[in-house]
């Protein structure tokens, strides 16, 4: 299968090992990677905003460029959302509106795509540490993905996952962390303990913007825990 | 900025930082969720039971002309007077008029949302009535006049030894803060009060079109008392409150029990269907139901956001939200808090003057998941955001986002962006949280990520 990859903009500048990692797994299943290099954002933060018009003009080269794709792969449970459940309500009643809803039903978020379309749970993965999971709210919430993620973490090797006894928002929220940032803080703080808890070395999750704020906090308060990308706990070996 | 954003920010930036604050709302909450789940589980599918809640709300709000008049009908035929209230001033008028025509002085109120929603307590008390709330955490909060902290729970943000100290000074009687003998001291001042109260003013919880009946639940049986024992009753509720049938009860009961505060049934549950009737030997001789609108009818004309009518006022979406359990109840400033109160204030008081409540939520859903008549909140504060940037975009903020259009769509700018990252990160990392930072909003509490100096991009393109 030809695999699109959709590396959303933060994940390109700031976390690039978990990009990389996602086309050595999907290439390594012998799939073949394309990523087309126009496409940096999917517009949430505008839309996310109230401000659609301006959502619009950055999700429609998207939607052009993903026209004949095959299968979407997006590395955030959160992009991923964007693409699969806001741009058919953002493309309403406009030229594009079913275009959005085509490219929304062959779009799928990264671990979904592993285990429910192509039905894979083994990858061979080693990683000997104590994680807990942190489920972003998009994936979990708007795109119903709970048990994928562990299906894939149960079968790393060494790997012992231990669950958060509550399931919270980071607090990131996406412009919200900077329009209210004490808000976003507070909850970041209650995720952080909540992990803390756990006694995991690391907090892995689909959501490398997530793990950003949770590692912003922890790395401020000079906590010990960890965090790391679901892709790159998936390609430890 | 308006007083209220401005009003907001400071008290939750207060409230989002004390951790006393959060710990007591914390622990309140945990046995809550407790209780909750298992009550939850108790229903043979809880999912099909919101799923019919849903339904029969949506069929309820869609004809809710029809269920109004059937409703009023059945009620005025078993002699009680119904008044229609547009606004709050109208409904507080028509309170105050009936007051006036009974010569009353004191009125006892069991709990009732809509009363705060119109101010009823101080218009009142400004005529010289006597107000007395008989909810026992209405009656604490009245005592530190305060509005109620939570639809549900009015004084969860107080522990029992805030409560013995407040008892201790207005009441000059706290023996100790057990909950016991604390709810024995507001019952003995509280029974004084029924017996002398001229009115007896109830909410309601659900008005059933088919019977002519208004629900009121309650688990301290002080809603009783306050309906029988003054010879006039006034019942204030919104228009939304109405159910079809009586058989519907046998849901919605045990789900607001259940989602408001993890009970299979809540202690009480009373259905008026009239005054004292001819050969009855108790019961209000007169019964006044007001029906409120106050800006009902335009969520109604909203075909998106109708939904949020279908609130029963549980609060299980207080509950779960990160944002209330943060910033608590009085943060928001409004009747309702929470996330249904951040969506439907904006069309009860004004978009542009309370979109910022719409705009404090990470949007994680947590509420939309609780609500148990499937009220889909979260993705209604992104329809509020829309709508306020629509009518009033702020300037800086659009501009923002058609540079961030311009670089995104443009390959050569996205990497020239990403390169000035790069480069500027010592920079950042000089002034990091200082008023110099750009950023400073997220690095006064948050380390900034490393900027790799590879992109996956040009890993991408050194690879091919």
């Amino acid at each position: 299968m030809t695999v699109t990859l959709f590396i959303p903009c933060f994940m390109d500048a700031l976390y690039p090992r978990a990009g990389i990692s996602m086309v050595e797994i999907l290439e390594r299943l012998g799939h073949t990677v394309v990523c087309p290099e126009e496409i940096a954002c999917c517009g949430q933060p505008p839309f996310n905003s109230g401000y659609w018009a301006e959502a619009r003009t950055i999700a429609t080269p998207v939607l052009e460029k993903l026209a004949d794709a095959e299968a979407v792969v997006i590395g955030s449970g959160s992009c991923g959302a964007m693409v699969k459940k806001f741009y058919p309500e953002l493309f309403k009643d406009t030229p594009h509106a079913e275009l959005a809803k085509q490219v929304a039903a062959r779009t799928w978020e990264f671990s979904d795509f592993l285990v429910s379309k192509l039905g894979v749970t083994d990858l061979g993965a080693k990683f000997p540490h104590k994680v807990t999971f942190h489920d972003g709210c998009h994936g979990l919430r708007e795109l119903g993905i709970h048990k994928q993620p562990r299906a894939l973490l149960t079968k790393v090797q060494g790997l012992e996952l231990i669950e958060l006894t509550e399931v919270s928002c980071c607090g990131f929220g996406g412009t919200f962390s900077a329009k209210f940032p004490m808000i976003s803080t507070a909850m970041g703080e209650v995720k952080c303990a909540a992990a803390a808890e756990t006694g995991a070395e690391y907090i892995v999750s689909s959501d490398s913007s997530c793990l950003m704020h949770i590692q912003g906090l922890l790395s401020r308060q000079g906590k010990p825990t960890k965090t790391i990308s679901l892709a790159e706990v998936l390609n430890h070996r | 900025m308006s007083t209220f954003v401005s009003d907001f920010k400071t008290r939750a930036t207060e409230k989002a930082g004390d951790l006393r604050h959060r710990s007591v709302i914390r622990t309140a909450l945990r046995s809550y969720e407790i209780v909750r789940d298992k009550r939850k589980a108790a229903f043979q599918s809880w999912e099909s039971a919101r799923q019919a809640a849903a339904e029969t709300k949506w069929e309820a709000i869609n004809h809710l002309d029809k269920h109004l008049v059937a409703l009023t009908s059945k009620l005025e035929a078993r002699g009680t007077k119904v008044h229609w209230a547009s606004t709050g001033a109208q409904a507080r008028e028509i309170i105050a008029q009936i007051l006036r025509d009974k010569k009353a002085r004191s009125i006892i109120k069991s709990k009732a949302m809509t009363s705060e929603e119109i101010h009823l307590n101080h218009a009142l008390e400004k005529e010289g009535f006597t107000v007395v709330e008989s909810d026992l955490g209405e009656f604490i909060v009245q005592l530190r006049h305060e509005p109620p902290y939570h639809i549900v729970f009015p004084s969860m943000h107080l522990t029992r030894g805030e409560i013995k100290d407040l008892f201790q000074k207005e009441l000059g009687d706290a023996p100790s803060d057990s909950p016991e003998e604390l709810t024995m001291v507001a019952r003995r001042v509280m029974r004084q009060k029924y017996l002398t109260a001229d009115v007896g003013f109830t909410g309601g919880n659900f008005a059933i079109a088919e019977t002519g009946m208004i629900s009121i639940t309650e688990n301290e049986g002080n809603a009783r008392l306050t309906a029988a024992l003054p010879k006039t009753m006034v019942t204030l509720m919104g228009i939304e409150k109405v159910l079809p049938r009586f058989s519907d009860l046998a849901l919605f009961l045990p789900m607001l029990a259940t989602a408001g505060a993890g009970q299979p049934m809540t202690c009480y549950n009373t259905m008026y269907s009239g005054p004292r009737q001819p050969g009855e030997c108790d019961g209000p001789e007169e019964w006044h139901v007001i029906l409120l609108d106050n800006r009902r009818t335009e969520l109604l004309a909203d075909a998106e956001q109708r939904d949020s009518l279908h609130c029963i006022r549980c609060g299980a979406c207080l509950n779960v939200c990160p944002i209330f359990r943060n910033v608590g109840g009085h943060t928001y400033g409004t009747t309702y808090s929470g996330p249904v109160g951040a969506v439907i204030t904006p069309h009860l008081r004004g978009l542009q003057d309370w979109k910022h409540l719409s705009n404090a939520s990470s949007l994680c859903g947590a509420c939309t998941e609780a609500c148990p008549v499937k009220i889909d909140l979260h993705h209604h504060l992104l329809q509020n955001r829309r709508n306020a940037s629509a009518s009033e975009p702020a300037f800086f903020e659009r501009l923002a986002y058609q540079i961030f259009g311009l670089v995104a769509n443009e390959p050569v700018f996205w990497s020239l962006a990403k390169k000035l990252g790069w480069l500027t990160q010592p920079l950042q990392r000089a002034v990091k949280g200082s008023a110099l930072d750009p950023a400073k909003a997220w690095t006064k509490t948050r380390d900034l990520p490393p900027q790799p100096r590879e992109s996956f991009k040009d890993w991408w393109r050194n690879r091919k």
